[in-house]
């Protein structure tokens, strides 16, 4: 069985209040760069299904030569292979661009029976690049995956938490999943993994090897395209200490500013 | 037809966030000049379609199979591209359910068409769609414009209001049968445990009712005081990671960075110390009281 788990390079989500809408734009981040949290459940759920059902783990990463380090992250918890996808012409990709190029990295490394990915980015947000992988790669699209129950007879069943309860579903492979933080407890990166990472050379594939054209992806294929990145409107915010003799009094006053306020 | 909204029902019950987004679509469809169309994919859901029409939508698609009972990816991505196809609108907009932001993420990706996802705002920029939303944890915000004919986006719940129904409004109902997807339906349901039956939906609460690791001395009395006031104020009930974590209360209930966003009118925190990764969750709450 092939797994492939897709990850990004995020920012530490402590620091995400200090970057400016200028380092968003230019993409040149200076707060540290973690393997994205999300991401973190997903190498994890790797893991375990090699333990499961055998088979080899890739992941792999659209991003800088930088972003080697989100790799050696997941190298360093127990994945042993990685593949960096990297090349000028990825720039200014969107959600379906980047969704070409991890589709063709992995039909490059091999049919891939299942792919894994975090629920979304900390820093896109947008939850995308899933579904586009999906549809790109003719795979099913399996999201807010709380439970793997069973991979056989070219199947997988998996749990998902929906707004309305639990869904257990069955399709056929190649699938993509996405998952939910429920879905296990990522381990961290030992220290014979981390040693391991820092020997790791690690393949970066271009844009030439993966046989797209520069057409298909990069700022220039986006349909989508980001204008005007700014700090949000200060919040014009007005801070009231509510504190009267008694717990009553105190209660009593702070359901009089809430009527006032006419949210209760 | 200039703008088409996906109307997201569960066993006959439209998600909120519909009519939020429908409201707001019949505003951008005037300003536009042009009709606004909606979709209904389900089996019996004709009562959903006809409070569409009371809703502001001009012609309502009501899309009825018994194959069509549940939301399966592979059926109901082909009966909203065909409409799609038929009808180009010039955009095409879903609630930010589960669902809904999976399934404008296929019909946009198939289309080759731009997605902004979970918009906080809509607007027209010269003649097309201009699509708010925050990025970077809600720490900035973009406007998002689009390259070519289809703009996609999905909408947040409690970004617009629900507009007013108009019981007596004329509007179209146009009934048709599923569309065979290219792929075949690939996904088989096997079971569904609805869960959180009479719960208020953290998403669409206009009152939170949350607790964190404050609880900590007697956590089950802390959540059932929390859960008390959620009930009598008529709310949900959240909570901070740390309380999840400490297994106080399932992750369903998180808010944050790691859990859901909300937006509530009022947000009332309890032992929760409001950590970054807990306010990218409810900052854009109206009014926070914090105990
Ligand atoms: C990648 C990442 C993602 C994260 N995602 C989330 C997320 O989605 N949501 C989230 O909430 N956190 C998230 N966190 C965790 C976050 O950083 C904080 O650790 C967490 O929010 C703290 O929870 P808390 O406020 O309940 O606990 P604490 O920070 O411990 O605060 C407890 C508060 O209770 C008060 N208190 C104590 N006793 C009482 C009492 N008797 N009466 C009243 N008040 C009392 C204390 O003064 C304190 O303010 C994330 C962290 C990381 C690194
Ligand atoms: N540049 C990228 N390279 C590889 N995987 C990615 C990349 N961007 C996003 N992903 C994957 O897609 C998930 C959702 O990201 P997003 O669509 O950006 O919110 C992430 O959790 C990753 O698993």
């Amino acid at each position: 069985m092939n797994f492939v788990v897709c990850v990004k390079q995020t920012p530490d989500t402590a620091e995400l209040p200090k970057i400016s809408a200028a380092e968003a734009v230019s993409g040149d981040i200076k707060a540290t760069l973690v393997l994205n949290p999300w991401d973190e459940f997903a190498v994890e759920e790797a893991l375990l299904l090699e333990d499961r059902f055998g088979g080899d783990v890739t992941v792999v990463t659209v991003g800088p030569e930088k972003a080697t380090e989100a790799l050696k992250d997941a190298i360093a918890r127990g994945v042993k292979s990685a593949v960096l996808l990297d090349d000028p012409a990825f720039a200014g990709s969107d959600a379906w661009g980047t969704a070409a190029i991890l589709t063709a990295a992995i039909k490059k490394n091999g049919a891939a029976d299942v792919i894994l990915t975090g629920k979304m980015s900390v820093d896109g947000n947008s939850g995308l690049v899933a579904p586009g992988l999906a549809r790109k790669l003719g795979a099913t699209l399996l999201t807010q995956v709380t439970k793997i129950v069973d991979i056989s007879g070219g199947k997988i069943t998996v749990e998902r938490q929906l707004e309305e309860g639990r869904e257990t579903i069955t399709a056929s492979l190649p699938a993509v999943v996405s998952v939910s933080k429920e879905i296990n407890e990522p381990r961290y990166p030992s220290f014979m993994g981390i040693r391991k990472a820092a020997k790791a050379s690690i393949p970066a594939w271009k844009l030439a090897d993966l046989g797209l054209s520069a057409s298909e992806v990069g700022a220039g294929a986006a349909k989508a395209n980001w204008t005007d990145v700014r700090k949000p409107p200060a919040r014009a915010s007005h801070v009231v200490l509510v504190k009267e003799a008694t717990v009553e009094a105190t209660a009593a006053k702070l359901a009089d500013l809430l009527m006032a306020e006419k949210v209760i | 037809m200039s703008i088409l909204v996906y109307i997201e029902q569960f066993d006959g019950k439209a998600a909120p966030v519909s009519w939020e987004v429908l409201g707001k679509a019949r505003g951008l469809a005037d300003q536009m000049g042009g009709k606004l169309a909606a979709v209904v994919i389900g089996n019996g859901v004709e009562a959903v379609a006809k409070d569409a029409v009371s809703y502001g939508a001009d012609v309502v698609h009501l899309v009825e199979d018994a194959s069509l009972a549940a939301f399966r990816m592979d059926p109901y991505a082909a009966v909203v591209e065909d409409l799609v196809k038929a009808h180009s609108p010039k955009v095409v907009l879903f609630p930010a359910t589960a669902r809904g932001r999976d399934l404008s993420a296929v019909v946009a990706c198939d289309l080759n068409a731009g997605l902004a996802a979970d918009c906080s705002d809509l607007s027209l920029a010269d003649g097309g769609l201009a699509a708010v939303r925050p990025v970077f944890s809600g720490n900035l915000l973009t406007t998002v414009l689009f390259n070519g004919p289809l703009a996609v986006a999905s909408v947040r719940p409690r970004s617009f209001p629900t507009p007013e129904a108009n019981p007596g409004r004329a509007g179209e109902i146009l009934k048709s049968g599923p569309v065979a997807p290219a792929t075949g339906i690939r996904e088989e349901i096997k079971s569904f445990e609805v869960t959180g039956t009479g719960e208020v939906s953290l998403t669409d609460a206009k009152i939170i009712v949350s607790g964190g690791r404050g609880v900590a001395k007697d956590p089950d009395l802390g959540f059932k005081l929390v859960k008390e006031l959620a009930d009598t104020l008529g709310g949900a009930m959240g909570a901070s990671r740390a309380a999840v974590d400490a297994g106080y209360i399932p992750y369903k209930h998180q808010v944050g960075q790691t859990g859901k966003v909300v937006r509530p009118d009022l947000y009332i925190a309890n032992g929760i110390s409001g950590a970054i990764q807990h306010l990218a969750g409810m900052g854009n709450a109206k009014i926070i009281v914090a105990v």
